[in-house]
């Protein structure tokens, strides 16, 4: 089995499965022709003897009565080499370290060759409770370790409990595989609960939202399957991928049938950069701007993908806003800015935007009869600019596309990739007469940033003291505890104002990692999950903003946790209710001219989360955090996280159940 | 609620509306009407503000600009049509926003001088 370059060494001799299965069934269609002619005497040669007429239907020999009536005899699946142990050996040449799964018959015989032939380690088993948890734990783990996860669901019910996990990561443009375990063969299928759980194409409920996906029906097909899957994955944009896998294949041993299986090597695909021509007028019009506004929302990929725009930024001496997707640009940077600084502009360039229209367009849900009002935000004469590699995406269904946005200068290209290229020719566009305005523009932006500064800290003064506890209160309070660690923000699950990006000195490409991409409610818990998996092997104490809607959905991700000694401080933002819903169904009673019906919550009924409130605490000790709460004082909240932080440098998970504001 | 520069717009239409009625505005039942009618979902209990919803308090505006912008607005926050929030609890709601005291200045605060 060893890695090969993927040429063809013997042809195919003896049968192999399928071969066999087609073979079968031809010998049985012409048993079906032969054997009736048998069951009559031939006439003799004589021309006058009568040749009786024979019957359309004849009776079936026994051969075809028992083909047509016996059970199926099984075909072997016990007996030499699993061919399970050589889809190990494809996945381990992957280097794939984790494997967050629930586990389901109809992927048993990989998962016995994963832990016992591969000996649970690249990849290791995690045991998960819900398959929308394994999902989102491996979306966490590659925005911390920039590596892909494979996660392993029961064909049918399991890729649909995992299908909204897997949504946010097609959304975040976010690298998975996904293999469904799926028994094809509809004659040699146990009956009952498998065949419930069988389906002739398991990938169709996923495949408007994954890159590629595949059906292997043979050993070396899923090898090459595999190996193109991760490929497909990590080539930008990124995005899940799923591999349907049949029972059976996974079950029977290999029969190389004179034909070496092997394993293709992996070789990662340059990612695509901007059109030099492009690249040119891009970078002429930035270095001819007044004012130049950089948008960005997933551009910066790695450490160097930040410095990269750092220097693009300085080079022009531009403002920059920070979408938040990743962790592009740092928040102590004198050029960052709030999204209302686009309004100014006269050349914008967005980079991996996800919604270029939500960019330079406002649409406030005000309008007459409810109908909401679309404003722009830019002066017409606003040159734009756009580099997206997601231009190379396409699928129809699901509207992540967003409102189509005309651009002057639209790219298909990565932007990290191209932001090299850009910075050299933006230095070269650049007139030497433009210079000291540059500067100046830039000695202006300090004097702003710092009156920014001054205000924001003001507002995060307002209910300082107040019970429930402030969102500004509840950062700075946990910022006060990890600021001396290496930390990272692995998620913050519902609103806290954004008060961790305006309020803590973010400068490492780690230090936050973006939300669920699709707004899929439940990403939160296990993405910080897996993240905090990713730091805790990177050496990075991993900090969570836990919302408890979030929590609710899928909460056995805690479990997971703790099982597996995954150390994460969860401070929660438990505002008793989904926020995002409340104002929907207040709006709409406003309009409709009727009182919101509060019933005997806070918020309109439906959309509060009290009576009885949840004591997330107690739900985390029964799965084996240290947790402590509910924190209503602001003045005991200090001291919880500090004692929470000590559990979690111990190297286990740790939450402080915080009664907060509503944002 | 709105931006200050927009305020100037909301105390024009103000005098086109007219003068709010004068309620004896009680702080205590605005409190309780904050609440009920949901203008703490995006400005907080203390009408403290965040990123649905600007600061009301302290300093909120005059009560006739005030009234006018509830009424009419085009903005994110849906208006409130007096059949839904009588003149009276918006009085009131008024009279609370006014009695919450200013916030220490953030140099007092040691957590946000980090």
């Amino acid at each position: 089995m060893a890695q090969e370059n993927g040429t063809r060494k013997h042809p195919r001799g003896a049968l192999s499965r399928r071969r066999f299965l087609a073979s079968a069934a031809m010998t049985g269609a012409a048993t079906t022709v032969v054997s009736p002619a048998s069951a009559v005497t031939p006439p003799s040669s004589s021309s006058d003897v009568a040749v009786p007429r024979a019957p359309s239907a004849l009776p079936p020999s026994m051969r075809v009565a028992a083909a047509e009536t016996d059970t199926p005899k099984e075909l072997p699946r016990i007996g030499g080499v699993p061919g399970s142990d050589f889809m190990v050996d494809v996945i381990k040449g992957l280097d794939i370290k984790y494997l967050p799964s629930n586990p389901a018959s109809s992927f048993r015989g990989i998962h016995e060759s994963l832990i016992n032939y591969g000996g649970n380690k690249n990849p290791e088993f995690l045991t998960c409770t819900h398959e929308e948890s394994a999902a989102a734990m491996a979306h966490g783990y590659f925005k911390a370790a920039g590596k892909p996860l494979m996660t392993l669901c029961h064909g049918t019910v399991g890729l649909q409990h995992a299908t909204m996990a897997i949504y946010n990561a097609w959304c975040d443009r976010v690298p998975m595989i996904v293999v469904g375990g799926n028994d094809l063969d509809a004659a040699h299928r146990p009956p009952g609960v498998p065949t419930f759980h069988s389906a002739q194409d398991i990938n169709a409920i996923v495949r408007d939202y994954t890159k590629w996906d595949d059906t292997p029906v043979s050993l070396q097909h899923f090898a090459q399957s595999f190996v193109r899957a991760y490929k497909i994955a990590m080539t930008p944009p990124y995005g899940p991928v799923a591999i349907s896998l049949d029972a059976g294949l996974q079950q029977e041993p290999i029969r190389e049938n004179g034909e070496k299986l092997y394993i293709p090597r992996y070789v990662p695909t340059a990612p695509p950069q901007g059109d030099s021509g492009a690249v040119k007028e891009a970078a002429r019009l930035l270095a001819q701007a007044q004012n130049p506004v950089i948008v960005v929302d997933r551009a910066a990929r790695t450490e160097n993908g930040m410095r990269l725009l750092v220097q693009l930024a300085e080079t022009l001496q531009a403002v920059v806003i920070d979408q938040g997707g990743r962790m592009n640009f740092p928040s102590t940077h004198y050029l960052r800015r709030p999204p209302t600084a686009v309004n100014n502009a006269d050349v914008v360039i967005g980079m991996e935007l996800s919604d270029y229209w939500g960019t330079v367009n406002a649409y406030i849900d005000n309008g007459e009869h409810g109908i909401g009002v679309n404003t722009s935000k830019i002066k017409p004469s606003t040159k734009l600019i756009s580099i997206s590699s997601v231009d190379l995406n396409t699928k129809s269904n699901y509207q992540d596309i967003q409102r189509f946005q005309v651009v002057d200068v639209p790219m298909a290209a990565d932007a990290e990739a191209t932001l090299p290229a850009l910075i050299e020719a933006v230095r070269a566009a650049l007139p030497n007469d433009r210079k000291a305005a540059i500067e100046k523009r830039g000695e202006a932006a300090k004097k702003a940033f710092a009156e920014g500064k001054e205000r924001t800290r003001q507002a995060a003064a307002l209910a300082w003291e107040a019970s429930p506890i402030s969102t500004a209160r509840l950062a700075m309070e946990t910022f006060a505890q990890i600021k001396e660690l290496d930390w990272s923000l692995v998620s913050s699950s519902g609103n806290v104002s954004g008060w961790p990006s305006r309020l803590w000195p973010m400068e490492k490409h780690y230090h936050w990692l973006g939300a669920s991409g699709g707004y899929g409610v439940g990403y939160g818990a296990p993405a910080s999950v897996g993240a905090a998996l990713a730091n805790r092997d990177l050496g990075r104490f991993s900090v969570s903003i836990q919302s408890d809607g979030d929590l609710m959905y899928a909460p056995g991700v805690l479990w997971t946790a703790a099982r597996h000694g995954i150390p994460l401080l969860a401070v929660m933002h438990n505002n008793r209710g989904y926020h995002q819903e409340v104002m929907h169904v207040q709006r709409l009673s406003n309009f409709r001219n009727r009182v919101a019906s509060l019933g005997k919550d806070m918020g309109p009924i439906g959309t509060s989360i009290e009576n009885p409130d949840i004591e997330y605490h107690k739900l985390a000790e029964s799965m084996g955090w240290w947790a402590k709460g509910p924190i209503k004082d602001p003045a005991e909240l200090g001291a919880a996280i500090k004692q929470a932080v000590a559990v979690v440098k111990s190297g286990q998970p740790a939450l402080v159940n915080v009664w907060t504001q509503p944002r | 609620m709105c931006s200050e520069h927009f305020a100037l717009a909301v105390l024009a239409a103000s005098l086109v509306l007219g003068s709010v009625p004068a309620f004896a505005a009680s702080a205590e039942k605005g409190k309780a009407a904050f609440v009920q009618h949901g203008c703490w979902q995006c400005h907080g209990f203390q009408g403290q503000g965040g990123v649905t919803g600007p600061k009301l308090a302290p300093d909120p505006l005059p009560i006739e600009a005030f009234t006018a912008f509830v009424r009419t607005t085009d903005r994110a926050m849906p208006p409130y049509k007096e059949s839904v929030l009588s003149n009276e609890e918006l009085a009131d709601i008024h009279a609370w926003l006014q009695s919450i005291p200013k916030p220490a200045d953030y140099k007092s605060i040691p957590l946000l001088n980090q």
